[in-house]
C-alpha cells in the first residue's frame, strides 16, 4: 500500500496528514468525497514548519477523515505516517488525533506520537472532524525530536478560535525521573491483549528501575468516557462532513434530478462505510428528543473526566496505559467497524475527550496534566534508553 | 363574538459591522458582483475556523440595552444544521442555548410589549434561479454576515401596534448605528392567532415568514384575522399551525410547502467557538457608549426650544437628526434649521420622491446663514436648496450668479415699482375700484423683476403708497 497519498518533495523531511491543508496540492483526507478537492490556503502548523526551515515530504495516508484505526474500512495504509518514521524516510510527522489512530499507529511501529494539550497547537487547516477534541500532534523516532517539531507549531493563533493565547511553548526534556510517581490504570492494563500488556510491564519495570514510584490505580469512569466521546466525536463529525453535500467541490454524482437526490447520491456514493455509521449515529444523538439522554449528557462526562483525571495529577505525574488492545483485527465483518472503534477508544478516549496532552512511546501510552507535553516527552525519553 | 389579536413578532436585522460575523470579508454591501465578498471561512470549505467579529457582540448588547433587556455576561453560539445550497458548510452558527440578551421591554403607546431574547446568527446565501437554463445558481456575498434576530413575546393586540413598534425599532436601530435598516433589510416573521376577547387561551397559530415591508405586514396581518375568525365562526376552513406566505399580487396568505412535518436542527454547542464573557468592564464600556436614543433626543430638541410635534418629526428619523444636530453644530439658530429642514427640505425631498435626507450639512448652513443674515430673501433661499437637491451647487456662487441679494436699495425697488405700475393699468384699476386682491398681481410682477430679491416688506410698502397717490 501506498504511504503518500501526494508526494511534495522527496527530500523533505517531515510528512504531514492528508486531514491537513497544503495549499495547491490535494486533500482527500482519505476520502472518495474529496479525491479532487485542491485546498487554497495551508494549514498553520505547516507555514510554521516551513517557516522554519523544514520541508514537506507529502501527504500521507490516513483513515477516511481519521475516522479508521483499523485500515478495514478504506485502502489506505492508516500506520504510514508512522511507517515512514519508523523506516526513518522522514524525521515526522504531523498527524491529526481525533480518536487516537495516530497513537495506535506509533505504538505499533514503535516510535514516539505525542498529541498535546489541545489548544496549543493551530488547527487551522485541519479538514475538521471531530474540533472539540481533535489535535495535531507530531511522530518523530525519539522525545527529542518529537519536541523539537512541536516547540515549532506550537503557539497562539488568531485563526483558531479555540487557540490558547501563549505565544510559544518550551518543551524541557531533561528531567529527572527520580522519585517521580508514574500509575498504570488497572482497568485498562486489564482490557489489553497479552502482546500489550507486556510492553507495559516492560515501561514499570524500566521507570522502577530509573528509580520512579510506581502504583497502580482505578479510574471509574472510563466506559462512560469511552461513550461519551464516541458521542460527542460523532455528532461533531456529522456535522463537520454535513458541508461535502456535492454542490460546491467534492464529489458529485451523476445521477440526480434534483437537490435533495444530489444530496444523497454524492454521500452516498462517496462515504465509506465507517464514516457512514458515524454520521447515523452522530445525527442520531443529536435529535430532538435524545439530545439532553446523549449529547448533553456526554457534555457533563467530558466535565467529570477532567475533574477525575486533574485529581489525579495532583498524585501522579503521568498514567502509564495501553494505547491501543491489540494490533491485528483480522477478518471482522465491515458492520462492526463503528462498534471496533467505539471499544477500542476505551484506550484513547481518556486524553480525547479531556484535551489532555498523552504521548506513545515503546509501546505504551502516558498521559499527564495540562502543558504538561515536556514532562511526559521526558519521561519517554527514559523509555528509549532503556530499550536501546 | 368578539375577538382579539394575539401576535408575536420576530425581526431580523442586519448589524453594522464592517466584516462578516466569523471572518474578515466586507459585508455584502460592499459587493459589486456575485461572489465578490468570499473567503474558504464563509463559503463552508473545510479547514477554515471561525472568529468572532467582537463589534457584532457589541452591537447587539446595545440592542438589548435599548430594549431593556438582561445581558447574559456568559453567551454562547451553537449551530443549527440543515441542507440547503444558500448554507454552504449546511449549518448556521446561530444563538440557541445562551442568547446575548433576555426578557427585555419596549412602550408601544399605552402598553408594554415583552422581548423575549435577541440572538446573534449569521445570514444565509442567496440563490438565483435561473429558469431558461434549468439551473440553479448560488452567491455566498451574504453568507455569514451578521445578523440580530429580535424576539418578542405574543404581546400585539393589533396591526397597529405591530407597525407602531416596527417603526420604532427600526428609529432606535439606526439611531444607536447597531443597524442601518435599508430598504428590506429588516425581515419579520409574524406569528398570529385569534382568540375571543377576554380568554386568555392561545389560538392555533399561523407564522407569516419573512416579510419587509410595514404596509404589506399590516395587511398581512388584517387579512389573517379575518380567515382566523372566518374559519372560527363559520368553518371556512380547518386551521392548522402552519407557515404561509404573503402574497403580493393576490393580497392574500398561501400555506408554505412543508418539506418535512418537524425538522430537527439538531442544534449543539459550537466547539470552534469559546464561551463569550462579556465581564462588567465590557459592558460598562458599551453602555458608555450608547448614543441617545430617539425619545431622549426628541427631549433634547425640545429643550433647544423646538416645538415638540417637529421635535417628535426630527427625531424619528435617523438622518434628519444627523443633519440637524450637524447644522446646529456649524452655529446656526435651532428653530431656524427645524423650520428648514421640516418645511423647506422635506418639500424638496416630496417633490423629487426621496426617502432619506441627503444634503452636505454645511451649504444648508450656509443658505440659512445667508437667509438669517438677510443676505438674500427666503424665496431665493428657498431656490438656492433647490439648486443644491438638483444638482449639488455651490451656494455663494450659485447666489453671485443669479444675482440673489436681498439688500437691494430702496430706491432701486421704488423704480421697479414705478415700472409694475406702469405696465399692469387693468390690475391698477381694479385694486382702485376696492379689488385688494389686484394688489397681489402687481406685487408678483415687482418679485420677479426684482428676482426675489428685495425686502418683500419694503416692496409691499412701497406699492401701497405709489399706488395710493
Amino acid at each position: 500500500m501506498a504511504k503518500y497519498i501526494t508526494e511534495i518533495n522527496k527530500q523533505g523531511s517531515i510528512a504531514v496528514d492528508d486531514t491537513i491543508l497544503v495549499k495547491d496540492y490535494p486533500a482527500t483526507a482519505g476520502s472518495k468525497m474529496l479525491e479532487n478537492f485542491v485546498p487554497l490556503f495551508t494549514a498553520e502548523a505547516v507555514e510554521r514548519l516551513i517557516a522554519g526551515g523544514y520541508t514537506i515530504s507529502g501527504k500521507t495516508a490516513v483513515g477516511e477523515f481519521g475516522l479508521d484505526l483499523y485500515g478495514e474500512t478504506s485502502s489506505n495504509d492508516i500506520c504510514a505516517a508512522a511507517s515512514l518514521v519508523a523506516d526513518g524516510e522522514v524525521k515526522a510527522a504531523l498527524n491529526v488525533d481525533l480518536n487516537g489512530a495516530p497513537r495506535r499507529a506509533a505504538a505499533i511501529k514503535g516510535v514516539t506520537f505525542v498529541k498535546p494539550t489541545y489548544g496549543t497547537v493551530s488547527r487551522y487547516g485541519v479538514i475538521a472532524a471531530a474540533c472539540s477534541g481533535e489535535q495535531i500532534g507530531v511522530t518523530a523516532k525519539n522525545a527529542n525530536t518529537a519536541a523539537e517539531v512541536l516547540s515549532v507549531i506550537a503557539g497562539h493563533d488568531a485563526k483558531d478560535g479555540t487557540s490558547l493565547t501563549t505565544e510559544k511553548y518550551e518543551y524541557n526534556t531533561e528531567i529527572s525521573v527520580k522519585g517521580k510517581k508514574v500509575a498504570v490504570v488497572k482497568e485498562l492494563y486489564a482490557a489489553a491483549s497479552a502482546e500489550v500488556k507486556a510492553k507495559i510491564d516492560d515501561v514499570v519495570a524500566a521507570y522502577k528501575a530509573a528509580g520512579a514510584v510506581v502504583e497502580e490505580i482505578s479510574i471509574d469512569i472510563l466506559n462512560e468516557i469511552k461513550t461519551a466521546w464516541t458521542i460527542l466525536m460523532s455528532a461533531e463529525t456529522t456535522n463537520n462532513l454535513s458541508r461535502f453535500d456535492g454542490v460546491k467541490y467534492g464529489y458529485r454524482t451523476e445521477k440526480y434530478k434534483n437537490i435533495d437526490e444530489l444530496y444523497v447520491g454524492s454521500r452516498s456514493e462517496a462515504f465509506g462505510f465507517l464514516t457512514k455509521a458515524t454520521i447515523i449515529y452522530g445525527s442520531d444523538v443529536l435529535s430532538k428528543g435524545k439530545y439532553d439522554a446523549c449529547y448533553d449528557k456526554a457534555l457533563k462526562i467530558r466535565r467529570k473526566a477532567v475533574e477525575a483525571l486533574t485529581e489525579l495529577f495532583k498524585t501522579y505525574d503521568a498514567l502509564v496505559m495501553p494505547a491501543y488492545s491489540k494490533a491485528d483485527f483480522e477478518g471482522y465483518p465491515i458492520e462492526e467497524a463503528f462498534t471496533k472503534v467505539y471499544e477500542e477508544s476505551l484506550f484513547t478516549a481518556p486524553a480525547s475527550i479531556t484535551g489532555l496532552p498523552a504521548v506513545v512511546s515503546a509501546g505504551v501510552q502516558l498521559v499527564g496534566d495540562y502543558f504538561a507535553d515536556g514532562k511526559l516527552l521526558g519521561l519517554a525519553k527514559v523509555l528509549e534508553k532503556e530499550e536501546a | 363574538m368578539k375577538y382579539e389579536l394575539v401576535i408575536g413578532l420576530e425581526t431580523h436585522v442586519e448589524l453594522a459591522t464592517d466584516s462578516k460575523l466569523f471572518c474578515s470579508c466586507g459585508g455584502h454591501a460592499a459587493a459589486n458582483e456575485p461572489n465578490d465578498c468570499v473567503c474558504p471561512a464563509c463559503s463552508g470549505m473545510p479547514g477554515m475556523l471561525p472568529v468572532t467579529n467582537k463589534h457584532a457582540i457589541e452591537l447587539a448588547v446595545k440592542a438589548g440595552l435599548m430594549l431593556n433587556c438582561k445581558i447574559n455576561q456568559y453567551t454562547t453560539f451553537d449551530k443549527k444544521s440543515y441542507y440547503y445550497p444558500d448554507l454552504p458548510a449546511a449549518y448556521q452558527i446561530t444563538q440557541w442555548f445562551n442568547p446575548v440578551c433576555v426578557e427585555g421591554t419596549v412602550q408601544v403607546g399605552e402598553r408594554e410589549i415583552g422581548i423575549k431574547q435577541i440572538h446573534i446568527e449569521e445570514d444565509a446565501g442567496k440563490l438565483v434561479h435561473d429558469d431558461a437554463t434549468n439551473t440553479s445558481l448560488v452567491d455566498y456575498n451574504r453568507t455569514s454576515v451578521p445578523l440580530i434576530e429580535i424576539v418578542s413575546k405574543p404581546d400585539f393586540r393589533s396591526s397597529d401596534e405591530v407597525i407602531t413598534y416596527l417603526k420604532k425599532l427600526k428609529a432606535a436601530l439606526q439611531f444607536a448605528g447597531i443597524s442601518e435598516c435599508e430598504e428590506g433589510a429588516m425581515r419579520c416573521d409574524v406569528n398570529i392567532s385569534v382568540r375571543p376577547e377576554g380568554t386568555d387561551q392561545l389560538g392555533v397559530r399561523s407564522e407569516i415568514k419573512n416579510m419587509s415591508s410595514f404596509a404589506e405586514i399590516k395587511d398581512a396581518i388584517e387579512f389573517e384575522k379575518v380567515r382566523h375568525v372566518d374559519a372560527i365562526e363559520r368553518r371556512t376552513e380547518m386551521l392548522v399551525q402552519e407557515t404561509r406566505r404573503w402574497d403580493e399580487v393576490k393580497r392574500r396568505t398561501f400555506p408554505m410547502r412543508n418539506k418535512e412535518t418537524a425538522a430537527d436542527y439538531r442544534y449543539f454547542p459550537d466547539p470552534n467557538l469559546m464561551p463569550i464573557i462579556i465581564d462588567d468592564a465590557w459592558l460598562d464600556e458599551i453602555k458608555a457608549s450608547m448614543p441617545a436614543t430617539a425619545e431622549e433626543k426628541g427631549q433634547k430638541y425640545v429643550d433647544m426650544g423646538i416645538a415638540s410635534k417637529e421635535a417628535a418629526v426630527l427625531a424619528s428619523d435617523a438622518k434628519l437628526c444627523a443633519v440637524f444636530d450637524a447644522v446646529v453644530e456649524l452655529g446656526r439658530e435651532p428653530k431656524s434649521v427645524a423650520s428648514w429642514i421640516l418645511t423647506e427640505c422635506m418639500s424638496r425631498m416630496r417633490y423629487l420622491g426621496i426617502e432619506t435626507l441627503n444634503i452636505e450639512p454645511a451649504k444648508l448652513s450656509r443658505i440659512i446663514e445667508l437667509v438669517d443674515g438677510g443676505e438674500i430673501t427666503r424665496a431665493a433661499g428657498k431656490k438656492v436648496l433647490a439648486a443644491v437637491f438638483e444638482n449639488n451647487v455651490d451656494v455663494d456662487k450659485y447666489c453671485d450668479e443669479n444675482g440673489f441679494n436681498a439688500k437691494v436699495d430702496e430706491g432701486a425697488i421704488l423704480a421697479v415699482v414705478k415700472a409694475a405700475i406702469d405696465a399692469n393699468p387693468a390690475a391698477v384699476a381694479d385694486y382702485k375700484s376696492g379689488k385688494e386682491k389686484a394688489l397681489q398681481a402687481i406685487f408678483g410682477a415687482c418679485m420677479r423683476e426684482l428676482k426675489g430679491n428685495g425686502d418683500p416688506a419694503v416692496i409691499r410698502e412701497l406699492l401701497t403708497k405709489e399706488l395710493g397717490k
